[in-house]
This record gives C-alpha cells, structure tokens and sequence, in this order.
C-alpha cells in the first residue's frame, strides 16, 4: 500500500464501509463503482454491490431523471448487503447530490465534483443557490473537487479533444478514492490497458487520470482521513466478483456439462433479465443453444420442445414474460419434462418498475398456471447464491422431471459479490432416472422414488412415442379421459412435489432454535436480514432466523421450526406473499414486513421492526 | 442405415383415427405416412409436433416421436426441437386457426428465420374442433356460429401469406387430390428450410361443400390451375386455358392448338410470380395449386451450427476459464 508523505493522515479502521458513486447515466458511474469494488475484493474484502440506474438509456444529461448510482459495501464477513447509507457519497453533478442526500446521514463525507456546480447544473437539478457553498450541506464533511479542470489540467497534452478529456474525469475520482482506502491501482491499469488497446491515447489518458486523483488526494490538505477495513480470514481458493445474472448462467452451463447434456437457452430480451441471454450468446458451442425467440409465449414453448429434443433446457424472464410462459410451463408441467425457468423479478404490475427491485412474483410462479400445476420453485439468497441456487434447481428438474422456477430479482442480478470459483471436480454430479430397454419402456411408468417418468428423446431407437398436453393414462401415457384416471395422474404429480420436500435438507436456524421470535425470509433479503441478526445478537435480543431457498413446495420441518417461537417475522419485498402462504399451511398469522418501493429492504428497517415486535410483547 | 425399407404401414401408430367419417384429414394422413417412409430415415429420426385443433390429433397416429403441444405454439415447440436436435426430420401439423390466428406470429418467424420444418398446414376455413366458429381463413359473407350475419373479416390467403414472408418452399394441394399432394409433399420432404404445404381440406359438419368446385369432375378442370416449374400455366378441360402476365397482372387467354407465347412459363424461383400466382382466386380465376415457390437458402440452424462449428463443444477447462473470468484473484 502506497503511505501518505508529508501531511498527517489519520486511519479510521472499521469492519466496513459503504461508498456511494453517484452521476449522470452517462458519467461512466456503473464502470468506476465496478473498478472500485474489484479493487476492494483484490485487496482481500467481502463485498455486496448495487447499481440503482435509470429506465431510460440516456435521460437528458445533469437532470434528475439520469442519476446513475452505484452503492458498494466492503469489508469483513459481516457484509452482506450493498450497506443501508453511504459514509461517503462521490457526486458527479448537482442532481447526483439532490437524488441522494436524502440516503446520507449527517457527518458523512460528500465528494463533488465542483465544476459541474454551474448555474446550468444546479437549474437542473432544481438547486436555486450552490448547495457546496450555502450552507445546505453543513452537517455533512464535503470536499469539493475541481475534477473536470484538473483532469484538463493533467490530460493538456493527451491530444484528446475536449469531450474525451471530459470522459476521463470519473477515473480522476476514482484514483482518489482509490487513495482515500488505501487500494491498489494495479488491477484498473491493466483493465483500463486491455479496454482500449485499440486507442491507446484514450488509455493513457485514463491512467494518467487515474494517477493524477490519486496523487491530488496524496498531496491536498482536504483528504486527511484514510480507511483501512478489519478484514476477515476468508476460504483460501481463486475468486472472482459475479453479478447474480452471469451466476445463473454460468449455473446453467456447469449444470449441462455435470449432466453432459447440450444446454438450450431459448429467451427473450426483457429487463433485467437479459444479461442472461447475452452472457450465454457469448459462450454459444455446438453444445450450448442460445435462441432469441420471437417473444416469451415462444421463448418458453421453444424451451420446451427442447427439453422434448433431449437438451438440458432452461429459459429467463422477468414478470411480465412470466405471465406469458405460464401457458407453456403448464405443458412442461404435464408433459413431465424437465426445464428450468429464472424469473428475474422486477416492480409490477404490468410494466410496473422494469429496473427496480421486488419479491412480487412469488404467487404467480407457484399458482399462477391454471389446474392443478405444481411445480417446484427455489428463490437465490444473494448475487453469488444465484449460480448454486440455480444449479440446485436444475438437479431438481432432471431427477423428477419438472419443470423449476429459480426467483431472482434485479438486486441479486445486477448486484455483485465475491464467488469462489469450484473446480467442476468438487460439484457432485446429477442424479438421473435410467431408461429401461426398448421392450420395457413406458413413457409414463414412474420410478417410486422420485415419481419421475423416464426421458426419451427423439433419435433414441426403439423408444417412440407420442406425448402431449392431453390427460394422460397411467403408465402408458396414451390420451385419457377417464375421470378417475385425472385424479389419479393429479395426485401422482401432486406427490412429485411431495417427494421433493422430502429432499429438502433439515431447516438451518441462524440462532437459537428456539424463543420469541423467528425471522423467516426468503430471496434476495437474506443480506439485509443477517446484518440485522448480527446487530439484533450484539444487542442481546432474543431472535433467530431462517432463510428459505425451497419457497415452493416448503421444506417439510418448518412447521415444527416456527412452533419453537412465540412468534414469526415475515420480511418481504411485496404485500405478504410468503406470509399468506405460511398462513394457509400452518393456520397462524405471522407478522409482515413489507416493502414496496422498488428498493430492496435494508437491515436497519429490519432491526426496527425485530425491536418493534419485541418490544411490543 | 436401415436395410429394409419401411412402407407407409410402418409410421401407423396402430391407434383407431378419431376424425369423422369422411374427413380430409385420412387422405392427409395416408399421404404424410407414405412420404416418410419413402424418405429413408428410420421412425425415430421423426418428430411430429402439433397445436390444438382437428388436424393437431395427426402425431398420435403416426408411430414416430410426436408431442401434441398447446394451441398455436407447435411452431416455436418445433423451433425447440429442430435446435436442441438438428437431425431430426421435423414436422409441424397446424390449421388455419392454430397456425394463422393463435399461432400466426410463431409461424411467421419460423418461415423469417428458414427453421428447417415442414409446416403443413390444413385449411378447412373453420374452428372444427370447437365446432364451426369462423376462422381466419374463413370467407367473406360465411355464416358460421361466430358470424350468424356472415363474417366480415378479410381472410388470409395462407400460401400467399408464405410466400410474403420469402418463405423458402410454399405448396398447396387438395385434400382429395391424392397424386397431386403426394408429389408436393415428397418435395416438401426434400427441402431444406421452412417448407409451407397448405392443403385445402373439407371438414364435413362445417365446411363440407367448401372446396366442392375444385372437386366435382365436370367442373374441376376449369377451376384448377397446376402449377409446376417450367411449364406453361396452362388449364381448362379442354387445356385450351392459359394465364399471361401483362402489366403485373394475371390474365386469361383462351387459344386452340398450340400454347401461345403470351401465356407465362411458371418459374418457381420467381419471387414476383409467386406472389402473383399463388394470389390469383376463385372465381375470377382459377385456383392454383402445386408448388409456388422453391429456393434453396441456408436453413437457421445451419447457420447456427455453421457459426460456431470451430468452437465445437465445451471443454470442460473452457468451462473452468469461464468461471473464472477475466478478473479473478487468489486469496490465501
């Protein structure tokens, strides 16, 4: 680590810290946020990412409307969310700064790039007077950085036109909070050099500015604080950051590969979904099939036909798509195929909040198909669960031939953290159901153990046969329309679900499995509810908590588990779904906690409602 | 490669056929099963992949690998199982109800994109399974459970439909007309890329008199025309019937002895008289019949296969070094 010469500098350590980049969509925010958190991981920390952007893709620039942001928590292993409010916030221009002031406690340190607070920028912004200079922000600790002349000044001889200058100026803030943590430039450098080999002037350009933050902060009276985070002994192996999109589909091919199968992916471009497709176009092979359908309705039927062809199948979407693969799901759902579906949930209904963040799809993915449809649904904890949670599924849907739904949402899929890499020799391999000979083949017979038909693919010989949206006899799979034959077929696939609750490992309660209170979530607010937990221990409150993967069908001791407390805290991302769920199979009223604001739940409204319901018994 | 070759018996499933008596589906049928056996691919080389509908029963009666899927997506269901299996002799059994109305825009991008399918589809211009509600393809005026005052909907011509959307192989036959679907359908076979074969079908609760004209043998003649490439367009009993091309537009000329020069030679590689002909409609002119449109361009999926053949599959190192990444690091 590079030390501070010639002034005093005084080192704040602490577990961790949040740190907020915030400017316009196209300050090159999401870019400098993730240089930034790979630096923090290369230096040993644990991390949770959130980038918060526009709808649009280029909202008018310095206008409320195109406030890009990127929140990052670093540190020991307590960190498992992207930190409730930033202790240091970067902002870029002035409607950076009135987007999120409001998020930022008193005392913090605000960093602004001064020479976008003109008059044209604060009218944007709505600011009537400079906010830096008028007192507005005295409760804060701003340092205001003169970063586009500077960066000018460092890049006078780049022979760079004035826009290209003006592009570089996020790497000049970056290289001083770069300084302010004490984290190496090295890995930037040779991301910077290999991102524009092919312009070289523009790389250089950005390193020198990245160089020229760094040594501003180095050498300025104002940065007299430093920050070292305390961080924790890790499992040694190679890591990597992984949002929760590219985790589910690297899941996706490692689950093809484990099975040796092709792997189909057949989706639709939705928000935010399609990182997914995109990250698998990139990786397409005789072996992995990447169709971009004509629409969802498609997208899911194609899935199917594959799963039908013999490919290790799967499909991504976000709510509005889900609503249309429910028809083709139910198909899958009959025709006992195996397939898995990631549902990226957003803010809805309808088109809703297509880049901000809800748990809302829950009772769409278990009841939203018509008839009796069950199929199994799991939901990822955070950015990195996503690859094992979705690779769990696909174990799932080939051992007993269903079609799983994986819930994600735009948190988990744009958040990121750091992954251990597995060696493919650590991941067990997949159970799959052996066809019997051709003269003994049903397509219907079932095995007991698992109530999974056997899967025959066209091209195998001697295993014709012809399956379809129909009824189906038992055994025989021929059309039926015998009335006991359908209750019979319906409680076969009823009991497929029931053997898979079966597998489900016993319940892990964080804390004692035992007192007043139980907090039960699911999804994407595990990080928020375990930083809860940690400060709920530290405070000596009597609570535990369990985090659900399997939402669907649920895991058969929980029942047992939450009859251990006096009471049940459901935190959720929409009005109650899980709630209502657990109320209608285990007839109690569990207490709610509900979100909906297109924002994930932090651990702080967590905590608040723990001491509310404690301190109300 | 199988020795003995397989007769049309061989793709019976053996299951009793539950269409009603008299309906154009048996002919279909009988032709489709005979085409595949004299294909040379063995039964399981087959997927036969449906919607809903009359016509969508088709798979259950064929002995091959067959999935009878959800009203109007056979297409895209289809599209699923040629990519995930490109050997596969696909083909998809629609009607202009699944394929034109519900299923119409999975059909059209299957024929945009040239997926190697056969399409056939069964034009009875009604709903015959939801017994006698007007269908997209159903005429102007036809009273139908739906239109008690006559339908008032513009039909699709579904073959001209095709061969709008460039679709590489488009055909119609009649139901009844056993030879003539037998030898449009041996070409469909064949074909590489989306083949389109609409076949004008009789549904006898519905729609029984429908195709009537082009069917009774005094008039049938007159009604017909036979399109085929690189003969002159020529009809009539009495084959003294011809269609010219003038200004873009189709025209009947009457001549005795030899076919003049005015009346057109059909090139079914023409754009242009594909769409003209295959357009041409009862009563003003005759209805055309044959294979409109054959061209020869890389189906989907081997410019799919095509583009990624010097990947080949995924090693399971490359899998590793995706995993890893560009920025991965070590902690000890």
């Amino acid at each position: 680590m590079t030390k501070a010469k010639n002034k005093s500098v005084n080192i704040s350590k602490n577990k961790s810290f949040t740190v907020r980049f915030a400017g316009d969509s196209g300050d090159g925010i999401q870019l400098v946020g993730t240089r930034f958190a790979n630096a923090t991981a290369v230096a040993g920390n644990e991390l949770s990412t959130l980038p918060d952007y526009p709808a649009e893709i280029r909202a008018p620039a310095g206008t409320l409307a195109g406030v890009s942001g990127f929140q990052i928590s670093f540190g020991d292993e307590t960190v498992k969310t992207p930190g409730n409010k930033p202790g240091v916030l970067v902002v870029m221009n002035p409607a950076a700064l009135a987007v999120n002031l409001k998020n930022v406690d008193k005392g913090s340190i605000i960093i602004a790039n001064s020479d976008a607070f003109s008059q044209a920028g604060l009218e944007k912004a709505g600011y009537k007077t400079n906010p830096l200079e008028d007192g507005t922000l005295s409760n804060y600790r701003v340092i205001a950085v003169p970063a586009s002349e500077m960066t000018e000044a460092a890049l006078a001889d780049s022979g760079l036109t004035k826009p290209q200058v003006m592009k570089c100026k996020n790497f000049y803030m970056l290289g001083i909070l770069f300084w302010m943590y004490g984290l190496e430039t090295e890995d930037t450098k040779g991301w910077i050099k290999t991102k524009f080999k092919k312009v070289p002037a523009v790389a250089e350009a950005n390193l020198k500015a990245l160089d020229s933050g760094y040594a501003y902060a180095e050498a300025t009276e104002i940065f007299d604080a430093r920050f070292e985070t305390i961080k924790s002994a890790v499992t040694p192996g190679k890591y990597r950051n992984l949002t929760g999109n590219e985790a589910a589909a690297y899941a996706l091919l490692t689950a093809a590969k484990l099975l040796k199968k092709k792997l189909f992916y057949g989706s639709y471009p939705i928000t935010p979904a399609s990182e997914i497709l995109q990250t698998l176009a990139k990786h397409r092979a005789t072996d992995v099939v990447v169709f971009q359908a004509e629409d969802e309705i498609a997208a899911m039927a194609a899935t199917v036909g594959a799963a039908f062809g013999g490919n290790f199948s799967a499909t991504g979407t976000s709510g509005p798509g889900l609503s249309l693969k429910l028809e083709s799901m139910g198909l899958g759902v009959i025709a006992e195929l195996p397939m898995v579906i990631v549902d990226v949930q957003r803010g809805g209904p309808s088109t809703g909040l297509p880049t901000k963040t809800e748990q809302s799809d829950l009772l769409q993915s278990i009841y939203g198909r018509h008839g009796e449809s069950p199929l199994v649904v799991l939901a990822a904890a955070s950015p990195a669960d996503c690859f094992y949670t979705t690779l769990a599924a696909s174990r799932i849907a080939v051992k007993y031939m269903t079609p799983v739904i994986v819930l994600t949402n735009s948190y988990l899929a744009n958040g990121s953290e750091p992954f251990r890499i597995p060696k493919l020799s650590e991941l067990h391999k997949f159970e799959m159901a052996k066809l019997p000979p051709p003269d003994q083949f049903k397509p219907y017979a079932r095995d007991p153990k698992t109530m999974a038909r056997p899967w025959a693919w066209p091209g195998l010989k001697g295993y014709e046969h012809r399956i379809g949206g129909l009824e189906k006899a038992e055994e025989t799979g021929a059309i039926s329309y015998d009335p006991v034959n359908h209750e019979k077929l319906t409680a076969a696939r009823s009991e497929k679900m029931r053997l898979v609750a079966e597998s489900i490992a016993p319940t892990k309660i964080c804390g004692k499995d035992q007192g007043e209170l139980l907090v039960l979530g699911w999804g994407s607010t595990y990080g928020a509810i375990s930083t809860a937990m940690t400060e709920a221990e530290a405070e000596g409150l009597d609570v535990s908590s369990v985090h659900l993967r399997h939402v669907w069908p649920l895991p058969p001791d929980l029942g047992k588990v939450m009859k251990r407390f006096r009471k049940v805290l459901i935190p959720e991302e929409n009005l109650g779904q899980l709630r209502m769920l657990i109320r209608s199979e285990y007839l109690f009223e569990p207490i709610g906690l509900n979100k909906v604001q297109g924002q994930p739940l932090n651990s702080d409204e967590v905590l608040a409602k723990i001491k509310e319901v404690l301190g109300g018994k | 490669m199988e020795n003995t070759k397989l007769t049309a018996k061989d793709f019976s499933s053996g299951l009793p056929v539950k269409w009603c008596p008299g309906c154009g589906d048996f002919a279909i049928l009988n032709v489709i099963q005979k085409t595949m056996a004299n294909m040379g691919l063995p039964r399981e080389k087959f997927a036969v992949i449906s919607g809903i509908g009359c016509s969508s029963r088709f798979p259950y009666y064929v002995s091959t690998y067959g999935f009878h899927t959800l009203h109007g997506r056979a297409c895209a269901v289809a599209s699923g199982v040629k990519l995930s299996n490109p050997e596969l002799s696909v083909w998809v059994i629609t009607g202009d109800g699944d394929g034109l109305s519900i299923g119409g825009n999975h059909t059209m991008h299957a024929i945009r994109r040239n997926m190697d399918l056969k399409i056939i589809l069964f034009n009875n211009r009604i709903y015959g399974l939801t017994k006698g509600q007007a269908s997209p393809t159903t005429l102007p005026g036809s009273k139908t459970k739906t239109t008690p005052l006559g339908a008032i909907d513009y039909p699709f011509n579904p073959a001209r439909f095709a061969v709008g959307l460039d679709c590489t192989f488009v055909a119609r036959c009649i139901d009844s007309d056993i030879a003539g679907s037998t030898a449009v359908m041996e070409r469909a076979a064949k074909h590489v890329g989306t083949a389109f074969v609409e076949i004008y079908q009789k549904c006898v609760p519905f729609t029984d008199k429908e195709f009537e004209w082009l069917k009774d043998p005094a008039t049938k003649e007159d009604m017909i025309l036979r399109v085929e490439h690189g003969k002159p367009l020529v009809f009539g009993k009495d084959k003294n019937k011809g269609i010219a091309i003038k200004n873009m537009k189709a025209e009947i000329v009457t001549f005795s002895g030899a076919v003049p020069a005015e009346v057109a030679v059909y090139d079914e590689t023409n754009d242009e008289m594909a769409h003209l002909i295959s357009g041409l409609k009862h009563p003003e002119f005759p209805t055309p019949i044959g294979v409109f449109r054959a061209v020869r361009k890389p189906a989907y999926e081997e410019l799919y296969y095509d583009q990624i053949k010097h990947v080949g599959d995924t090693k399971e190192h490359e899998l590793e070094a995706v995993l890893t990444g560009p920025d991965a690091w070590e902690m000890k």
